[in-house]
């Protein structure tokens, strides 16, 4: 029985530029490249050398904490660089491609027959596996746990984000094979929300549990309808998927190939003419941005949305997890008197001279300025308002900041992620870096207990 | 102007006057940080325009507070007006300039030597000076009587805020008011000044006789007058509610707080649970208190018969408890965090402001007192609140489905399943 999750507290920031729905081929990057800091806790070893010919889909390092789990290269051609830095810590890795691909075929497991061993093995090795994602921690998934359910939202309500239901179109069979690998991992259920229209690709797929979700963002953040749904227990294990992976571990598991190709949404108020490209994990950002062109010299551009993206430049690449490429404009400039003249171009949760509140629905060319300094936590009464799990964000915050490990785990931090964080984060009066200080908390609460 | 601050704040940077730079720089223009982490766009709202919304908010109090102490001088010399007329009587320039030559230097005394305390702290310990004083420095002259000397107020407000706040961490860490800090150590430390009849009401303390006598003027406030056993007052319930009573500079009137109130409510700054809750904790105990007079429990000759049998709504027209409800219980450092919480801690003060004002022997009024009581209890408050979550978390861990790691001993799943 499908259960409706309606989301009250949230705020939708909306943003000029968002992507039109018609989608270019981007020209094809010469360079490809994967970022280490997109695998967040993972110790990598390399099996390539540089300087080595790899095949698309090809191993290149594998996690030093689970050996049998490999990364593979998105495309074929040369190792050219290893990216080193401080200690020698591996930052990225660059591929040059080949002009024609040659893709390494993996033996492909029968899905009606094979058992959840079985396709463990087979993801684990091909490079499918570092798609799923696990909480507690928000990391890569350890194989060795048996997940109690697999969450997956199909449904984006961050600001400027990559609309799920335009880009899955017509990757209805590699869901269903994706969905059907996943569903011999856990014994229990697998929930996907999707919007309320319920128009979606994932209509009509088997062996799911569909969800609809209504709502202000963060209702499309795979950890709210999880913690709606069946949240995570101390001790429990859910995994959590993106669609857009799913495809590329579709096809994974149909043909045996890697095929790192994506559609992305390239958005922003920068951006002259937003809207969608199919490109490659790693490609360069270039690639694609000019073709749309820019409006201004000086942008930040980001590697997944506003409010969880990472920085990058123009030299940049796609990242591994992201469908969406944001440029919006720098704010490092002051402003006379900004702290008590009205306002009216940027979005805000109070009324205290702000007038966000008359215009929900008007689209902000919101910069990249703080609008103040960094404070102490003075306010209260406001995270919550765009907070909606069951979960005390102030106090999970001040647990983590003191490493307090009884009462970030008593609290809730089992069930976060960082990016569930990113709305109270965007309002924060203190400007205080709230996503950091749960992964902080994260990571220390992994390496105590974990 | 702009690139010239923007030279200027390279200039200090790393230097020991940084932060001192910083504040003026940053009162001028917001500053040119961009983000770093996280979320690459930020909400309007910071900790100065918070605070400044709040000091909108008191700006009419203050405003009305001068124009009184004119008035209430006037009235205590010349007697009150017969045909009160708020425009010849009022609103003129004799009182405001009163008022602006007595209420100005406590606003003066009060930011300079706050705000030099903060800006030193600030620059021995490094970071950066945080806004918490703008409003402390605002609220302090409005709830202490107009004739509060100057040296007194200063030691105070040293005493407040070194004391107070900054051995705490400053901004954000305090547990107790500032500015309730504050009025209180006055109240400690000058009882025979800071109460009695003759502090309300400007010149009275220095000997002002009423005209065409050589009797002193008295400017007895209605809780002084109740305490006092008196039933008949002179002030009818009008006056109380738009403000024209002795009192402290800002209490006064009610329709201006009430203003504020809304202002603040809508504005989204100040916890509306808190101040519903609040008045109606205080209702709740006026009501007790008028019910036990009712029912004949307490003999007319009894020294708090005046106070109780006082009409139980009316406590909210005299003395500060509207304005502590509105301006100083909602301080989100020092009150109750969780929403829940907010309701049991404005309740409370509601309910112990009206008690202690009745009961207190010595000096009528009670809503100080029962702020900071309730600032010290605010964190067991959250904490009972805070556990019914976790408990409720727990109960959900009871059900839990918990499959084996595929690399577990068993041992260690059995301790993880106990």
């Amino acid at each position: 029985m499908s259960k409706d999750i309606r989301i009250r507290k949230g705020l939708n920031i909306n943003l000029v530029g968002a992507a039109e729905q018609t989608t270019s081929k981007a020209v094809t990057s010469n360079v490809y490249a994967l970022n280490l800091d997109d695998f967040h806790g993972i110790t990598p070893k390399m099996l390539m050398k540089q300087g080595e010919e790899v095949k698309a889909g090809e191993p290149l390092f594998y996690n030093k904490n689970k050996e049998q789990m490999h990364f593979v290269s998105p495309v074929s051609g040369e190792l050219v660089e290893i990216v080193r830095g401080a200690r020698r810590k591996i930052l990225s890795l660059k591929i040059l491609a080949d002009k024609t691909q040659d893709y390494m075929i993996n033996k492909v497991p029968d899905l009606d027959t094979a058992d959840g061993a079985a396709i463990k093995n087979y993801l684990l090795h091909s490079g499918g596996w570092p798609f799923i994602k696990q909480r507690p921690y928000d990391v890569i998934a350890n194989p060795d746990a048996t997940p109690k359910a697999i969450f997956i939202s199909a449904y984006a309500t961050a600001p400027l984000a990559a609309d799920v239901d335009y880009v899955l179109k017509g990757k209805e069979q590699e869901l269903q094979a994706a969905i059907t690998a996943l569903g011999k991992m856990t014994p229990g259920k697998i929930h996907v929300s999707i919007g309320s229209s319920g128009r979606s690709p994932f209509a009509d797929l088997k062996g799911i549990e569909l969800h609809k979700v209504s709502g202000p963002h963060p209702a499309g953040l795979v950890g709210t309808q999880i913690n709606k749904i069946d949240p995570v227990n101390k001790g429990e294990v859910v995994w959590t998927i993106s669609p857009q992976d799913m495809v590329i571990l579709g096809e994974l598991l149909l043909t045996g190939k890697f095929n790192a190709e994506r559609t992305i949404a390239l958005a922003g108020s920068v951006i002259k003419a937003p809207k969608y490209y199919t490109t490659k994990i790693g490609a360069e950002i270039s690639t694609f941005l000019y073709a749309s062109g820019v409006s201004e010299d000086r942008f930040r551009l980001i590697n997944g949305d506003v409010l969880t993206g990472s920085k990058t430049s123009t030299e940049g690449y796609l990242g591994f997890y992201n469908n969406t490429v944001t440029a919006i404009p720098e704010g490092d400039d002051y402003e006379f008197f900004g702290w008590n003249k009205p306002v009216f171009n940027k979005i805000s949760t109070t009324r205290a001279l702000t007038f966000s509140w008359l215009q929900p629905n008007k689209k902000y060319d919101l910069d990249t300025n703080t609008n103040g300094e960094h404070r102490a936590f003075v306010v209260t009464g406001q995270y919550e308002e765009v907070f909606p799990m069951d979960i005390y964000p102030l106090q999970l915050l001040k647990a983590c900041m003191v490493k307090d490990l009884d009462e970030m785990e008593q609290l809730g931090l089992y069930e976060v992620a960082p990016e569930d964080f990113s709305l109270t984060e965007f309002i924060c009066i203190s400007k205080q870096p709230h996503q950091q200080i749960i992964r902080d908390g994260l990571d220390l609460l992994q390496k105590e207990l974990g | 102007m702009k690139e010239k601050l923007h030279q200027l704040k390279q200039k200090y940077e790393g230097k020991k006057m940084a932060p001192a730079f910083n504040a003026l720089h940053t009162f001028l223009y917001t500053p040119n940080e961009t983000t770093h982490s996280g979320a690459h766009v930020r909400g309007a709202d910071d900790l100065k325009r918070t605070m400044n919304t709040v000091i909108l908010a008191l700006v009419p109090c203050l405003i009305f507070g001068m124009f009184n102490a004119g008035y209430q001088q006037y009235s205590a010399i010349n007697g009150f007006p017969e045909n009160f007329s708020l425009f010849d009587d009022f609103l003129t320039w004799s009182n405001f300039l009163v008022g602006l030559t007595t209420i100005l230097p406590l606003v003066i005394v009060s930011y300079g030597i706050g705000l030099g305390i903060e800006f030193l702290f600030a620059v021995i310990k490094g970071h950066e000076v945080e806004e918490g004083y703008l409003v402390t420095g605002m609220l302090v002259p409005l709830i202490i009587p107009v004739d509060t000397p100057l040296w007194m107020l200063a030691i105070a407000v040293a005493f407040g805020v070194i004391i107070g706040k900054e051995v705490f961490g400053g901004t954000g860490m305090n547990i107790l008011n500032p500015a309730l800090t504050i009025r209180a150590f006055l109240f400690f430390a000058y009882p025979t000044w800071m109460s009695g009849d003759k502090v309300w009401v400007h010149g009275a303390k220095a000997g002002l006789t009423q005209a065409g006598s050589t009797d002193a003027i008295s400017g007895e406030t209605v809780l002084g007058a109740l305490a006092q056993g008196s039933s008949h007052l002179s002030f009818s319930v009008s006056d109380m509610f738009y403000g024209f009573i002795p009192g402290s500079v800002g209490e006064t009137s009610k329709i201006l707080i009430l203003l504020g109130a809304l202002f603040l409510i809508f504005s989204k700054i100040a916890s509306w649970r808190i101040i519903v809750s609040g008045v109606l904790g205080s209702l709740a105990m006026g009501l007790i208190f008028n019910g036990i007079v009712d029912a004949g429990w307490l003999p007319t000759y009894s020294k708090f018969y005046t106070l109780m049998s006082f009409p139980y709504w009316q406590h909210l027209l005299v003395g500060g408890l509207a304005f502590g409800i509105v301006f100083m219980a909602t301080d989100p450092v020092t009150g109750s965090q969780t929403n829940r919480g907010k309701w049991i801690y404005g309740f409370l003060i509601g309910f112990m402001s009206v008690m202690i004002r009745v009961f207190n022997p010595g000096y009528p009024e009670g809503v100080f007192l029962a702020i900071l009581l309730m600032n010290v209890f605010a964190p067991t408050i959250d904490h009972y609140v805070v556990r019914g979550n976790i408990k409720k978390r727990l109960r959900r861990l009871k059900t839990a489905t918990i499959y084996p790691q595929a690399s577990d001993e068993v041992d260690s799943l059995k301790t993880e399943t106990a």
